[in-house]
């Protein structure tokens, strides 16, 4: 196993670095123009000093490299001494934002949290409900639970989250005035008053995402239980007397899980790609509404920086859900 | 004694509170929303909207526009003229003077040198300035005591308020930025986003393209202002998320630019938090008319001089195409109390607008078709007219946006009715405008027969902008497709107008001169006005103090803004 994730690691290294290739060319040949944004009366002869400005004259080669030297190289020095509390010459050259004219990496630091709260906790309340759902949904096939599980997790699964997000500001903010339809990601909790309003500018966004994600992941807990129960397996594990209980929580769900957790990890990285859509209806501005506005407004180091990241997290969640694979089913061996 | 001197005191106060003067953040907290977040504070290193106005907040110009488009000395003394000596008579030199005892957000002194800094900031080569044009034809920048400042032209300028005026060019403070000229501008990230500036808030956290969190500065020159003690200036989402949060939830105070149907805004404001309030400037939505060949046959040619339009060179064509519009549906459809039919390129201010074109107001199809029956275009069994051969069909491009497509639907049934043939196609904004001379969709390279967009002009002099339809601006490939001439026009006699503008001074003169080009772009059909666009904004009914500008910041006056009681 330790030997299967080794290989798998450094085998990763060369396909990230082809990734980052692939997502620099693509972007650059895309046509974009960082300039097109701005007024029209900002002059094209001073919108071609913008763009040498940004490095944009310079051959795409010399760019790939002066990126990849920056993100590779620069970019975690600069982390490892922030860490270790060195301060050497600090005259590094980090990847710039287009936009905003400050480093890239700071900007998605600055961004992380609340995508990791909405984003995050929407994800893990949307698999605590969906796992139960699908359980119960298997168990009793077609009795009324059943239906209305399939019911709500259709709804999930079809109806968009910028429709019932904004469906929930109208109701939940505008006629009832429960909630704030704006999102304060400079909100401090400090005390209980603050905590409340924390979550309550939480609420919308977690549940409209919580929906979508309980509808996808209960779907797949249902079909992996319904495979297992009518196995062998289980019926011997009734003929041997064992409690009902005992049989559908111990033996069908531990089997049933297997595929079910390869599905919650590779969504796992979906959660730092933000929610683009939801981020958006309710301004809670994290990483995908970075990303969405970085891409209006052809901001190419951040679109690189974050899609590039996305990759990595997709290659480290697929091992992940490799190697817990081995770890869950017995049968499955990698050496 | 001394609690009979407290109770006095408190009574006196109490009784004089309602008339004096409010107190320097005395009404708490503003909240404020732009849809589009501002990426960073300094105007100079970005030319967009957003972060103009994030960056009037903290950072002033020497004089500025009112919301009636007249020039206010803001950190000047005066608003220098010919008049007053402040402009030399040979219009080659303007003098400002500093008002004295101004200071900077961190106490320290306004001097002139910071206004020659700023002018070496964005005039740096490598610094690729956004706003470099305000510094055009400038030979120096002098500072000639602490509170005087001379610019020195190298022509003479009729209109010397470039530098320094307006939102465009704010003064920065020399001690703060001048380690970050030319290259190392984007660098200085930290003075980028909390600029010292002479403004009423300064910046107390810059999260960029999200919130912006300031506190009223403490040495701002009206010891009374700005009445609020903090604010907010939240960004993201859309136009209406921004509109609802003020209009119906009410927890922002003001939202910038709602781009929105007129019955959404409608039924917004019936919630009765907030007023809907809108301003004219200078932006009309125009269908321009290629008067070159954009056929894909003519390869490298395509879209030159060397090939003129078959069809779209004949006046009568381009006449019976703007007959055929009827513009107080389009603006009904699409704009609302925020557009404004117009039948000229130049609308405004005042005294440039011509009315010798008004009768475009009025859409007549007959005439239109009957304009074409006597030019010889005859109609084809399948209702397009033709002539020797060339069919009316027209390729009428735009950038995506939900209104100018409803725009093309509407022009498309128009023109079908006169027998005219309309293909359409939309193409994302980000790329109609932008400037890769490598795609051929850009609104320059313009291949294909007409095309929409706005467009409008800084400030509330308009000779760059009717120099635009010169020859010289014409884009072509040798000009590597720049250039804001998009119908390719040529004409002497608009170019000696444009001429005899640069070297006039008087305004009067100006003004005529301004009337007669934008009178012969309009009746040489050159381009087809639609839309005269205004800027919609909403505030919340406890707001006040807010005076729309189109001329300048909507921020303005945001010193002035007040909580109602």
């Amino acid at each position: 196993m330790l030997n299967f994730t080794i290989r798998r690691s450094v085998l990763a290294i060369p396909t990230l670095l082809f990734i980052s290739l692939i997502i620099f060319l693509l972007l650059d040949l895309a046509p974009s123009d960082p300039t097109a944004n701005l007024p029209l009366t900002i002059p094209p002869d001073v919108r071609e000093k913008i763009r040498e400005s940004l490095g944009l004259g310079q051959p795409i080669h010399i760019r790939y490299l002066l990126w990849c030297n920056q993100f590779f190289i620069n970019e975690p020095l600069n982390v490892l001494e922030h860490w270790l509390g060195w301060n050497s010459d600090g005259d590094r050259i980090r990847v710039l934002s287009w936009q905003t004219r400050s480093p890239v990496v700071d900007l998605i630091v600055e961004r992380l949290p609340q995508t990791l709260w909405v984003v995050g906790l929407s994800y893990i309340v949307g698999t605590l409900l969906a796992l139960p759902i699908g359980i119960i949904s298997a168990y009793r096939q077609y009795s009324w639970f059943d239906q209305i599980g399939t019911f709500i997790s259709m709804v999930g699964f079809s109806v968009p989250t910028f429709f019932t997000g904004v469906l929930m500001i109208v109701i939940f903010s505008v006629w009832l005035g429960w909630f704030p339809s704006i999102y304060d990601t400079t909100h401090q909790v400090t005390d209980m008053a603050s905590f409340m309003h924390q979550v309550k500018q939480m609420v919308m966004p977690v549940t409209v995402l919580a929906l979508f994600n309980a509808a996808q992941i209960s779907r797949f807990m249902r079909a992996s239980m319904l495979d297992n129960l009518n196995q062998d397996y289980v019926r011997t594990a009734r003929a041997k007397g064992l409690r009902e209980q005992t049989v559908v929580l111990v033996h069908v769900l531990r089997n049933s899980l297997i595929p079910v957790v390869t599905v919650v990890a590779l969504g796992v990285p979906q959660v730092f790609g933000g929610a683009i859509i939801t981020e958006q209806v309710f301004k809670v501005n994290g990483l995908g509404q970075l990303l969405i506005v970085s891409i209006q407004g052809g901001d190419l180091p951040v679109v690189q920086t974050l899609t590039f990241i996305f990759a990595l997290l997709i290659v480290l969640f697929n091992l992940i859900a490799d190697v817990l694979y081995g770890v869950l089913d017995p049968r499955i061996r990698y050496d | 004694m001394k609690l009979r001197t407290v109770l006095l005191s408190a009574v006196a106060a109490l009784a004089l509170a309602p008339v004096a003067q409010a107190e320097r953040g005395s009404d708490g907290h503003v909240n404020i929303i732009y849809w589009q977040a501002p990426s960073t504070m300094n105007p100079y290193l970005s030319g967009g909207t957003k972060e103009l106005e994030a960056g009037s907040l903290v950072l002033e110009p020497l004089a500025r526009y009112d919301q009636d488009g007249n020039m206010v000395p803001w950190l000047a003394e005066s608003i220098p003229t010919t008049e007053n000596g402040g402009v030399s008579a040979d219009l080659t030199t303007i003098t400002w003077k500093l008002k004295p005892g101004l200071k900077w957000a961190d106490g320290s002194p306004v001097t002139s040198k910071d206004v020659v800094f700023s002018w070496k900031y964005c005039t740096h080569p490598e610094g690729g300035c956004a706003q470099s044009e305000k510094y055009n034809d400038v030979s120096s920048v002098e500072a000639l005591d602490d509170l005087t400042v001379k610019v020195t032209f190298g022509i003479s300028k009729p209109f010397p308020y470039g530098p320094f005026v307006g939102a465009q060019s704010p003064i920065i403070q020399a001690a703060q930025f001048a380690d970050c000229l030319g290259a190392k501008a984007p660098e200085c990230t930290e003075a980028n986003f909390n600029p010292i500036g002479t403004g009423p808030f300064v910046v107390s956290e810059f999260r960029p393209n999200d919130v912006i969190s300031l506190k009223a500065n403490e040495n701002y020159r009206d010891p009374a202002k700005p009445a609020f003690a903090t604010a907010t200036l939240k960004g993201g989402g859309d136009a209406a998320a921004a509109g609802r949060s003020v209009l119906e939830t009410g927890e922002f105070d003001y939202a910038w630019n709602l781009q929105l149907a007129p019955d959404v805004l409608a039924n917004m404001q019936a919630a009765g938090k907030g007023k809907v309030i809108s301003a004219f400037g200078t932006l009309v939505e125009r269908i321009m008319i290629n008067l070159t060949n954009p056929d894909a046959a003519l390869g490298e040619e395509r879209g030159t001089k060397k090939h003129p339009h078959p069809f779209l060179t004949d006046m009568n064509v381009r006449k019976a195409l703007s007959l055929a519009i009827d513009r107080k549906l389009l603006v009904e459809i699409g704009y609302g109390d925020a557009g404004r039919p117009s039948c000229n390129v130049l609308p405004a201010p005042e005294i440039y607008k011509s009315t010798a074109n008004d009768g475009c107001l009025k859409q007549d199809v007959e005439a239109a078709k009957k304009l074409l029956d006597d030019a010889g275009w005859k109609a084809g069994a399948d209702g397009v007219r033709a002539k020797d051969g060339v069919r009316l069909s027209i390729l009428y491009q735009t950038s995506t946006n939900a209104v100018r497509q409803d725009f093309q639907a509407l022009i498309k049934q128009w023109w079908g009715e006169i027998g005219i043939e309309t293909e359409l196609r939309n193409i994302d904004a980000s790329v109609f405008f932008g400037s890769d001379p490598g795609s051929a969709d850009t609104f320059q390279k313009f291949f294909a027969d007409v095309e929409m967009y706005a467009n409008n002009f800084d400030g509330t002099d308009p000779e760059s902008y009717m120099s635009n339809w010169s020859c010289k601006q014409a884009p072509s490939p040798e000009t590597q497709w720049q250039g804001n001439n998009m119908p390719r026009y040529c004409s002497e006699e608009y170019d000696a107008l444009v001429a005899e503008m640069a070297k006039t001074g008087d305004l009067k003169e100006r003004a005529r001169l301004a009337k007669a080009m934008n009178d012969k772009l309009m009746q040489e059909y050159i381009m087809i006005p639609l839309v005269d666009r205004g800027r919609v904004s909403a505030h919340s009914n406890t707001l006040g103090g807010v005076v729309l500008n189109t001329w300048d910041s909507e921020l303005w006056n945001v010193a002035d803004w007040h909580r109602m009681k």
